[in-house]
């Protein structure tokens, strides 16, 4: 609880002293300060001189960057050459050649709407609006088919627009279906809470990897005869019910740590339960749960790579079956180095963002 | 303010909330049992009694944030039932104030205010942020009202919670133990506030033991143990010339 004001008028004028310190001083302090720290130190800096000179030359000194896969075979250093010759195909998969311009479009906008939607001054319902013109309008670039646009099937979808489509439509529809999934956990009617339990322990209590089969295997079940769900919408459907189950648990933790007051002033004004929740709770428990949240929402992201045992080309398998390519064979660290720093940049601008989104809600 | 006395030839438009034995148990405890309890527009009840005698049980009855098991609530001519809608409409009427004010913290203050008109009055939002400023006025605090709850004292959270009640409009307000989580220099503030309602003529019924309060703006004093009302009074006799041995010992021990 803070006191009044007046008490802090007096201290105003006065600042905590800033101490100020030398390298040598820094160094002494950080480093060695004790028998044990400077020995780990010193480990350490064996240790770097030991990776970092020759990784830098392998990389960099002696790398070739636009070269053919002769020339990087006698070559001792990196071939970098093998993802410029390759980008294409590591990019975008099957999609017909002369049409990649339509998923790089697709790409750009997609990438362009999140950095607008970053901004909180942003959101608004007109936002709202321009995200769904904006889904339909890279939907169109994909599959084609209107406006004269050569028809693409999905079959022939795959690379880095598979991947940010698995795993953007995974966590923007698993988020919400999560949160209801944790409020219906909580509810008081018994059907309501037992079916949420037992749909998140089931899905918590198996693999992606079996439910990306099962929904292979179930959902024609569930489809009239002749009907084929095509085979990008069964993975997406595991992937969404996958991580809805986690969020669902960390959601209910957020949940639990609102206190029964906030409720209780909620509901004496006269609130109704879904008042009660948007207005109230949710903004509260959500915010708690900030930092677990996109920890899921990460892995659903590295998950989607899982997709390959169904046979679907996600940019991890692009670039796998560039390798296999035999002129190609035996540069797999550069191939994988690049697609990891693919990866690496998603994981960290997100979770950059949640960062800093937390530091703004903070009250 | 002192002696007004209630007129008791009332007719029953007068009466605002009537409990008819009433029962409550949590588990094996028998929380609430056979309350009996008429309230008239305009009356002020003070409640006391020691802790755990079911005092905030019995007033959360009436806006049922408790349920009660046996028994009759009406409010305002409605009957509290298991019947939602009832239950909102009951609760728009009726005000609440918490011990731990219980304000919202991702909110600002003008938030906490006009949230309720809006969402529940359906009141244009620029309407309801004026009358937020009236009531944040009323109780001394209009220039937080950009802050959030997190950096006020207590007792102009308690103030803040006040008028988050009074933006309702409410035809009864509720208050359990208001000033008992406060400091004491923030007591007074708060009591003020309450006293001034008092004196517009609400509806109040309060869980406290602040006899200063209850000597000068309560009607009736209720003494309350194990889940009954045992004892009922003008504050001045109440106070001065209590009749069960067990009132006196309570008050004894709480005037030292
Ligand atoms: N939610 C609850 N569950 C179980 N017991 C409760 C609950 N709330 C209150 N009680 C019990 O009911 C009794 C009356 O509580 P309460 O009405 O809060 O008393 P008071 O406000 O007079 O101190 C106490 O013994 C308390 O422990
Ligand atoms: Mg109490």
């Amino acid at each position: 609880m803070t006191k009044s004001g007046k008490n802090h008028i007096q201290t105003e004028g006065l600042k905590a002293p800033v101490i100020r310190i030398g390298a040598v001083q820094w160094i002494k302090s950080n480093l060695f300060n004790g028998v044990f720290n400077s020995i780990l130190t010193l480990v350490t800096l064996f240790f770097l001189y030991k990776i970092i000179p020759p990784f830098a030359r392998w990389a960099f000194i002696d790398s070739l960057w636009f070269s053919s896969a002769e020339q990087c075979r006698a070559g001792a250093g990196a071939c970098w050459s093998i993802i410029p010759a390759n980008i294409r195909f590591i990019i975008f998969g099957f999609y017909p050649h002369e049409l990649h311009w339509r998923p790089f479009v697709a790409m750009i906008m997609l990438v362009g709407l999140l950095f607008y939607s970053k901004n909180r001054d942003h959101w608004s319902q007109s936002l709202g609006y321009i995200w769904i013109a904006g889904l339909l309008t890279m939907g169109i670039l994909m599959r084609g088919g209107l406006f004269g646009l050569t028809p693409v099937e999905s079959d022939q979808w795959g690379g880095l627009p598979l991947t940010l489509m698995l795993s953007f439509f995974g966590m923007f529809a698993a988020y919400p279906l999560g949160v209801l999934l944790a409020l219906g956990r909580r509810s008081k009617m018994p059907a309501v809470k037992t079916i949420c339990i037992l749909y998140i322990e089931l899905i918590r209590g198996v693999p992606l990897i079996s439910l990306l089969f099962m929904s292979a295997v179930l959902f024609p079940l569930f489809f009239p005869e002749g009907l084929t769900v095509n085979k990008i919408i069964r993975a997406q459907a595991a992937i969404i019910m996958f991580t809805a189950a986690y969020i669902a648990e960390v959601v209910r933790g957020g949940l639990q740590a609102i206190t029964r007051g906030q409720y209780e002033a909620a509901e004496s004004l006269g609130l109704n339960y879904v008042q009660k929740m948007r207005l109230i709770i949710l903004p509260q428990a959500l915010k708690i749960v900030i930092p677990p949240t996109v920890g899921i929402l990460i892995s659903a992201f590295k998950d989607t790579s899982l997709v390959v045992i169904i046979a679907l080309y996600d940019v991890l398998k692009t670039t796998r079956s560039v390798l296999a390519n035999p002129s190609w064979m035996g540069f797999s660290p550069e191939a994988y180095l690049f697609v990891a720093l693919i990866y690496f940049v998603c994981c960290f601008s997100m979770s950059n963002y949640s960062r800093r989104l937390e530091k703004e809600l903070h009250t | 303010m002192n002696g007004e006395t209630i007129n008791t030839s009332r007719s029953s438009e007068d009466k605002i909330i009537e409990i008819n034995s009433l029962h409550k148990w949590f588990g094996d405890l028998h929380v609430l049992n056979d309350i009996n309890l008429t309230v008239y527009r305009g009356e002020r009840i003070v409640i006391c009694g020691p802790s755990g005698s079911g005092k905030s049980t019995l007033i959360r009855c009436i806006n049922r944030l408790e349920e009660h098991q046996k028994g009759k609530i009406l409010v305002d001519g409605i009957e509290l039932t298991g019947n939602l809608k009832n239950i909102e409409k009951i609760r728009e009427e009726v005000g609440m104030v918490f011990q731990h004010f219980n304000l919202f913290p991702h909110l600002t203050i003008l938030e906490n205010l006009a949230l309720g008109p809006i969402w529940v009055r359906k009141v244009p939002k620029k309407e309801a942020e004026e009358t937020a400023m009236y009531y944040l006025e009323k109780v001394h605090i209009a220039e937080q009202a950009k802050k959030h709850p997190g950096q006020l004292s207590g007792g102009q959270q308690q103030r803040v919670a006040i008028a988050r009640s009074l933006c309702m409009k409410p035809k009864i307000m509720l208050f359990d133990e208001p000033t008992s989580a406060l400091d004491p220099e923030m007591v007074k503030e708060v009591l003020d506030v309450m006293i001034n309602l008092a004196e517009e003529g609400m509806t109040m019924i309060v869980v406290s033991h602040e006899m200063g309060f209850a000597k000068s703006v309560a009607h009736r004093v209720l003494f309350m143990d194990f889940g009954q009302i045992v004892e009922e009074n003008t504050p001045q006799a109440f106070f001065d010339h209590p009749q069960l041995d067990r009132t006196k010992l309570f008050l004894s021990q709480i005037l030292h």
